[in-house]
């Protein structure tokens, strides 16, 4: 049953603790009702011998019969995260899995464990695995229930047990061949749309992150030119009699409009320009979805060609494109699903994010 | 203030013209001209429109007339011409003396200036100014005739030069700060301005860059395509906003520049007093180094050295007749110079009321104006946020409908 469900637009920049959370639902009239709330917070940093690293604290609130417990509290950290994501894409190599926050972040000289990186991080952590809970077939994947119940010890155990790094070398050595071969003679036309838009789409996305740090970054300097400028005027007023006082009156005005610009930047960095990064990262994942895809069903024509070559072994070979054939078809179908998925969150993501962009400069003018 | 001048006559300089001829070294430059048309008020009777006339002259003409003012009218605070090269440019304007933009504001400028001295109730009456506005051919040579170089004290254009004055007036002192004080809050103002006007100009276009990619996002779009274009059309709007905005900003600065140089103008009358004062306070010395030589040569008695008494005491006294001789010329010299220091002092008195008098008058209006200038400001600055607001609003909704 792979019912959409409903699109919620959470903001992880307040910590929702998972009660208030299911308050929070308990009142809506949703057609789903929410079984499973995570939340990710209160980043700690560890220090050992060999290395220093910060864990977050995973809180999950679960209703679900499958789960032990009604509640788990456990500490993760981002490596833990790396590896619940490529067994999710293990799993289900044609659907859309949430992008991670990347590994370090080269612009802007962030320091990799300065206060403001942490917490961007850790807003990031959290929508992952909201993501994830959302997802109709994701939310139910076992590897994902390990990583919210699961203590450090037992999660190590786990881990190893999975195929090992060669085998996981081996899938990435035949998906860069498969992809080097070029395309896909029978790629259905809807498959070969959809490369098309994410091109487009990916272009455009990564054009307007760009633009959105220039404006960030313009925005930033005007301010920093508006904090000199009000007080000269309050200098001015010192030497003057009569117009001291509109003197000083610009210059509170000055003030306050530094005071509006800062509010618009913070609107900026905490809505536009994460969800901008996000879907940037989501474009490269949506293309290497539809890689994998690609490469199905390249699997299963390159049997058919073998077939039509070799008579012999008919019934061996005719079994094996039996699976491929439903192998294809299931990812087909799984991709299709999630794509008009993915694309209706995008609308609505883009929708809210825009708008409140632009509610942030009616605010901003206001004031 | 009804005989001023500017009441009895419309005076406008309406245009402004690039021209090429032959400078004093016979060398070719190219100048602006600029066209002063003049009006008489009294003669247009209902319907009736008064003939104009008009004469054409160039920025070292005005800058000719103002010296002449400066000089011939030292206790007045004499207004400023608009600057002769584009000062406290933010980028996108440029620097260049012939760039349309500032042969206009200085258009403008000129004209203020001819107005403001047109309103002056002691400088309207002038002669040179007048002819100025209405004699086209040979206005250079009438006011070099009046000699006034000559009356023009170097002293003053050394800037730097301080004359240890003993007992100026202070209220001369105090407003010499002030006029120290303004200059430099006034340009810092501007400099600062300038940066920030730069800053806005680009926070406004870089939105610019939405509406394109925008236009070429929602090709892609079946149902965020319409949102998405229209939306981007208002972020055209919004980038190409900020010009007229920070157009309108200029003439602001250009408010403040002109009292950034009058700043200039009333340090210029403190100098003046300060010199005549130092002139007053040096007579009044050598008036009485004078006296007390007299004395001595009347007693003989030597109070002080003096290269003379010990020449006299070395080579011997003099004969009483030359002593008399002596005598006679200091009594002369006393004589003179108790007439100078006379004069000099009702002249300093003189200028000390009459200056004081038209900077009462100035302050008043430096108040008036500037008072003006912020008020216009702010309304600028309104009438900027009214329309970000129309355009976010615009935005907004077709944002919610993506």
């Amino acid at each position: 049953d792979t019912s959409l469900a409903e699109v919620n637009s959470f903001s992880p920049s307040v910590p929702i603790s998972p009660s208030s959370m299911i308050n929070q639902y308990k009142f809506e009239d949703e057609p789903e009702v929410r079984d499973l709330f995570i939340t990710v917070d209160d980043p700690e940093s560890h220090i050992t011998a060999i290395e220093t690293f910060i864990t977050y604290r995973v809180v999950t609130k679960t209703s679900r019969g499958e789960f032990d417990s009604s509640e788990y509290e456990v500490r993760r950290r981002y490596q833990d995260f790396l590896w619940l994501k490529s067994k999710l894409e293990e799993a289900h190599p044609t659907l859309i899995i949430p992008p991670l926050p990347e590994k370090f972040i080269m612009k802007g000289m962030v320091e990799r464990f300065s206060d403001e990186f942490i917490e961007t991080r850790r807003k990031a952590l959290h929508k992952f695995l909201n993501r994830i809970a959302d997802h109709p077939t994701l939310t139910f994947n076992e590897d994902f229930k390990i990583f919210l119940t699961a203590q450090a010890w037992e999660l190590s155990s786990h881990k190893k047990r999975g195929p090992g790094l060669l085998s996981r070398m081996g899938q990435t050595v035949r998906a860069v061949a498969s992809s080097v071969r070029g395309g896909v003679k029978n790629r259905p036309e809807m498959f070969t749309e959809m490369n098309g838009y994410m091109e487009t789409f990916s272009q455009k996305i990564n054009v307007l992150d760009k633009i959105a740090h220039r404006i960030y970054k313009e925005e930033k300097e005007y301010f920093n030119e508006m904090k000199e400028y009000g007080p000269i005027h309050t200098l001015w007023s010192a030497s003057e009699e009569d117009i001291a006082d509109s003197l000083k009156g610009v210059a509170s005005c000055i003030d306050k409009c530094c005071k509006a610009t800062e509010k618009r930047m913070a609107g900026l960095s905490e809505n536009l320009l994460p969800i901008l990064h996000e879907y940037v990262l989501y474009s490269e994942i949506l293309m290497g979805v539809l890689k994998r895809r690609d490469q199905i069903q390249s699997e299963l024509d390159s049997k058919v060609d073998a077939l039509a070559n070799k008579k012999a072994e008919k019934d061996l070979f005719s079994e094996e494109i039996g699976k491929l054939e439903d192998k294809v078809e299931c990812a087909n179908n799984a991709l299709k699903a999630d794509w008009d998925r993915w694309k209706q969150n995008m609308q609505c993501d883009m929708r809210s994010t825009f708008t409140n962009v632009a509610e942030k400069n009616l605010r901003y003018y206001e004031e | 203030m009804d005989d001023c001048l500017a009441k009895k006559m419309e005076i406008t300089v309406s245009e402004a013209e690039k021209r090429t001829g032959r400078n004093a070294m016979n060398m070719q430059e190219t100048y602006t001209a600029y066209l002063i048309e003049t009006r008489a008020v009294e003669a247009q009777s209902e319907g009736q429109c008064a003939p104009v006339d008009s004469l054409w002259r160039r920025y070292s003409e005005f800058e000719l007339l103002r010296n002449y003012l400066s000089v011939t009218y030292p206790h007045i605070v004499v207004p400023p011409l608009p600057e002769k090269r584009a000062d406290f440019v933010w980028h996108k304007l440029s620097a260049d003396n012939m760039d349309p933009d500032f042969v206009e504001r200085r258009r403008i400028g000129l004209e203020n200036f001819l107005l403001r001295v047109a309103s002056h109730p002691v400088l309207c009456q002038d002669k040179i100014f007048y002819s100025f506005l209405t004699q086209e051919g040979g206005w250079k040579e009438m006011v070099n005739e009046t000699g006034f170089q000559l009356k023009a004290d170097s002293r003053l254009k050394a800037l730097n030069a301080t004359f240890r004055v003993k007992n100026p007036d202070k209220r001369f002192t105090e407003l010499k700060h002030y006029s120290d004080e303004l200059q430099s809050v006034i340009s810092h103002l501007l400099r600062v301005r300038a940066r920030v006007a730069d800053r806005l100009y680009g926070v406004y276009k870089v939105h610019g860059n939405y509406g394109r990619v925008f236009s070429e996002w929602s090709a892609i779009e079946k149902e965020m395509g319409d949102g998405l274009q229209s939306a981007g059309h208002h972020m055209d709007v919004y980038a190409a906003s900020i010009d007229d905005i920070l157009e309108e900003e200029e003439h602001y600065a250009d408010q403040l520049k002109e009292y950034l140089f009058y700043a200039e103008a009333l340090r210029a009358v403190c100098r003046k007093h300060e010199l005549m004062q130092y002139d007053l306070e040096m007579a009044a010395q050598d008036l009485t180094s004078k006296k007390q030589q007299c004395e001595e040569l009347a007693t003989g008695t030597v109070r002080t050295f003096s290269l003379k008494g010990m020449t006299s005491k070395l080579f011997g006294q003099e004969t009483p007749e030359q002593r008399e001789a002596k005598i006679k010329v200091l009594e002369e010299q006393i004589q003179e110079g108790e007439e100078q220091l006379k004069t000099k002092n009702l002249e300093g008195r003189d200028f000390v009321r009459s200056a004081w008098a038209d900077i009462e008058r100035f302050k008043e209006q430096k108040n008036h104006d500037l008072k003006e200038a912020l008020i216009s400001y702010a309304v600028m600055q309104i009438s900027m946020c009214k329309k970000g607001i129309q355009v976010w609003t615009n935005a907004k909704e077709c944002f919610s409908k993506m």
